[in-house]
């Protein structure tokens, strides 16, 4: 079976799974239970000193009849003394020595201030210290939380403040509220940070009550940009962490955070780099019990592809991950429809002829046979048509063979290489009057 | 009498907003969809299903009543396993179709309970036309006639307009408060309705109106023609439905062996119905076998769940009894024998009108509904009547200046 403990900069943990620093690690209660479910390892919620929170918190996305698509807060970091929090962490460590637990740490911005919260932590015994640079809300008017992370040398320097008296790994989380991650990431590597954490939330407004004209989540009638997360964000965690994965200057271990919900979505950042994962909206949603899936699905997939450990699938997608100028201008693809699956909806065609390439062709319904065919030489093999088939494994996209080397836009602007003969566009003259 | 009443509750209760939010996102939203070719009055279902997901329940009712002005009982009694439902594309990917009818009566329930008007009257164009009767298909050609500005009236010879709607569908699908509301939301377009009134000839109309639509349903139940079917306790299906929905329930006589002789729709609904006021034994008589019934699959199912017992290949000979029914002798393959009762229902389909001829080559004259096509479903009825509106209003038009 395979092996799913984990080493993440010298913090070990029995899984990559952590809880995010948020609303489910506020407590030992929260913490312990989460423990006892399964979880490898917690982000407590961020302290410092204490906020006061406003009422009506959270907002969120429903996609058709599916809650919470994407998930949206406006809570601050921890209400509660920063010794409540410590005790309950040092007790949390006495009573699950084996798991990871780490103290995310948000301070103004002055040398003393975050001396003294480093050595604090320390003592209770936690495993590491996360710098939250990233909470987009609130925090960030005070010049806290993003207000620092989307500075380089600001981020710089605050963890060149922490590690000049940390004794425990420090992890730096990144917000995605950037125009290039990769500065951030490289800011925090020269400051000495020992790891990154990434993606903290997204700016956003949720939606606006049509009723009152108010935002979600609604305080009195107003609200405030709030951080956006939970499955609808995932894409952009992957491209993030990925971005971070590649760059040459950021040689340490990423911690993947930005709607995991499934283990699918585990084993996929884990690919494009991450060493730990953290979650934390699915267990906002489901709570601490989806672990076991997480876990299980997670087992299941490495035995099934003969991986015995996280380390033989780490980074194993970033090769892949391409400049376009890179990619082969002659791998050609062509959609296939099995009539024998067709359920005759014609999403396909809708989509095609009013989305993309005008590549089907109707047939008319009471023939009794196939209503949908792909105009071959027309087809620009985009995929979709079958990203919108309501059928498993009715419409796929086949290479086509030709017998010419693999050819990038480098090559080809460099003179170097010969493009295959390609499908004909439905923008050229020619093929728009042919379809009258 | 609380029994009873459970007894006729809604065969199909309406979906909560959850469930209808969760179905209506189901749907494909299917191009050139294979329910609006099946439907009659082609309603947009996918264009009615995605308004509900979006929460635009007016615009749904308004897709559906648009194309079906009886959109609200079609919802309830229509046979939709063989139209919409049945030609679902789900039923390719063999699952369960999307509920349809539930969908439709969520978003024109929305509407009706509202008391919402999505349709309103059209200029006055001078032109009158005359509707007999105020079944489905008589009321869907009026409805229409009232948007372009034609004055309507409609003759009915019945206490209460809506025809089978108001006096024939099962009490557990459609109630009559129910098709009385959809009634008079098209009456409130200002259509004059003349109750009580028997035509039997078209020509004063003629000559008073400029068009005249027919659609006075069918005649009576055929007779059985065997001795004995006079006998009290021998009552004809329609007659014994429209009472059951026009009196309390508990003022419907019904026997404790209850025989149904026919196998259609209509013997489907008075056999159930004989059950659920409380017959011990509701039997089908059919002289045929169980193949042969022309009543719907689904209907035959409602029929076995309800408890209701089959007798085929028994062609009834003789009605029994001495002043009251006593029993059925019926012809089998073993020969002859009587099946003991106290009740007969007789429903073997419906006679032609035989008390109003139309002539069929006068272009003024419209039909439809069950008097033109034989007997068929409310939603043929509704398609016909919209259908002949637009031609007497096409027909109006020439000459008025009055087109659309």
């Amino acid at each position: 079976m395979a092996d799913l403990r984990t080493d993440f900069a010298g913090i070990s943990s029995p899984n990559p799974f952590w809880l995010a620093s948020g609303p489910p690690t506020n407590t030992y209660g929260q913490v312990a239970k989460a423990f006892d479910a399964g979880w490898g390892g917690a982000v407590w919620k961020t302290i410092g000193d204490p906020i006061i929170n406003v009422f009506s918190r959270y907002g969120s996305v429903d996609l058709g009849a599916t809650r919470m698509m994407g998930f949206n807060n406006i809570e601050l970091i921890s209400d509660r003394p920063i010794a409540d929090n410590l005790k309950e962490i040092a007790e949390v460590k006495r009573n699950y020595p084996k798991h990871a637990i780490i103290a995310s740490l948000m301070v103004e911005s002055k040398r003393e201030a975050w001396h003294a919260i480093v050595k604090q932590t320390q003592d209770t015994g936690a495993d590491g210290i996360e710098l939250n640079f990233g909470c987009p809300h609130g925090m960030s008017e005070r010049g806290m939380g993003s207000a620092v992370g989307q500075v380089p040398d600001y981020t710089c320097q605050i963890v060149e403040w922490v590690k000049e008296v940390a004794t425990i790994p420090v992890i730096v989380k990144l917000t995605p509220n950037v125009t290039d991650v990769t500065y951030i990431a490289r800011a925090a590597v020269q400051g000495g940070a020992d790891a990154l954490s990434l993606i903290n939330t997204i700016n956003s407004i949720v939606s606006v009550d049509l009723g009152s004209f108010a935002p979600a989540p609604s305080v009195g009638g107003k609200s405030s940009h709030g951080g956006y997360c939970g499955p609808a964000v995932k894409p952009i965690a992957l491209h993030l962490v990925s971005a971070v994965a590649k760059d040459p200057q950021v040689t340490i271990p990423i911690s993947g955070i930005g709607g995991i919900s499934t283990w699918r979505d585990a084993a996929e950042f884990v690919a494009l780099g991450a060493g730990s994962l953290q979650v934390c909206t699915a267990v906002m949603h489901y709570g601490f019990r989806i672990v076991e899936d997480l876990m299980d699905g997670l087992v299941n997939w490495m035995d099934e592809r003969g991986h015995s450990s996280l380390a033989d699938v780490r980074g194993r997608a970033l090769p892949n991950v391409a400049k376009w100028e890179e990619l082969d201008l002659n791998y050609h693809l062509l959609a296939r429809i099995d009539q024998d699956k067709c359920i005759k909806c014609e999403l396909c065609w809708t989509a095609c002829e009013d989305g993309a390439h005008q590549a089907i062709r109707r047939l008319p319904r009471d023939n009794g046979g196939p209503v949908v065919e792909i105009i071959e030489e027309a087809c620009v093999g985009c995929n979709l048509c079958a990203l919108v088939c309501p059928v498993q494994g009715c419409i796929t996209m086949e290479p086509v063979r030709n017998n010419l080397p693999p050819t990038s836009w480098k090559d080809y602007i460099a003179g170097k290489g010969k493009l295959a003969a390609r499908s004909a566009q439905f923008h050229t003259a020619d093929w728009a009057s042919s379809r009258k | 009498m609380a029994d009873l009443a459970e007894n006729f509750a809604d065969i199909a209760p309406p979906l909560t907003p959850d469930y209808a939010l969760l179905e209506a996102n189901k749907c494909l939203f299917c191009y050139d969809a294979p329910c609006t070719i099946a439907c009659p009055t082609h309603i947009d279902v996918p264009a009615f299903i995605k308004k509900i997901a979006t929460g635009n329940l007016r615009g749904s009712a308004r897709v559906i009543l648009e194309a079906n002005p009886f959109g609200h009982s079609c919802a309830r009694a229509c046979p939709v396993e063989v139209l919409c439902e049945g030609a679902c594309v789900l039923n390719g990917r063999d699952e369960q179709p999307i509920k349809i009818a539930l969908l439709q009566r969520h978003a024109t329930d929305y509407v009706l309970e509202r008391k919402l008007k999505l349709f309103h009257v059209g200029k006055a164009t001078g032109k009158k036309v005359a509707v007999v009767g105020a079944g489905p298909a008589g009321l869907a050609c009026a409805r229409d006639l009232r948007r372009w500005g034609h004055a309507v009236t409609v003759f009915e010879a019945k206490p209460q307009p809506g025809g089978l709607n108001t006096y024939g569908i099962a009490e557990y699908k459609l109630k009559a408060d129910v098709a009385l509301a959809e009634v008079q939301d098209i009456l409130d377009l200002g259509v004059e309705l003349k109750l009580g009134v028997t035509v039997d000839s078209l020509e004063p109309l003629l000559e008073k109106y400029d068009a005249v639509f027919v659609g006075v349903g069918l005649g009576k139940t055929k007779r059985l023609g065997i001795p004995g079917e006079d006998l009290d306790g021998v009552v004809d299906a329609l007659t014994f439905i429209e009472h059951l929905k026009t009196h309390p329930y508990h003022e419907t006589r019904v026997g404790k062996r209850v025989l149904v002789i026919g196998a259609g729709n209509t013997a489907i609904d008075a056999v159930t119905q004989a059950k659920r006021l409380g017959a011990e034994q509701s039997t089908i008589v059919y002289r045929r076998g169980e193949d042969d019934m022309p009543c719907y699959d689904y209907e035959y199912e409602l029929a076995k769940r309800d408890g209701c017992s089959f007798r085929f290949h028994a062609a009834p000979k003789r009605v029994l009894g001495n002043g009251r029914v006593e029993g059925l002798e019926v012809e089998t393959a073993q020969g002859h024998e009587t099946i003991p009762c106290d009740m007969i229902i007789v429903a073997i389909g419906q006679g032609p009108r035989t008390d109003l001829a139309w002539p069929k080559d006068d272009p003024r004259v419209f039909v439809g509904g069950d008097c033109a096509n034989g007997g068929a479903e409310i939603v043929n009825a509704a398609a016909e009547g919209v259908r002949a509106a637009k031609r007497i209003h096409d027909m109006l038009a020439v000459g008025g200046g009055n087109g659309r």
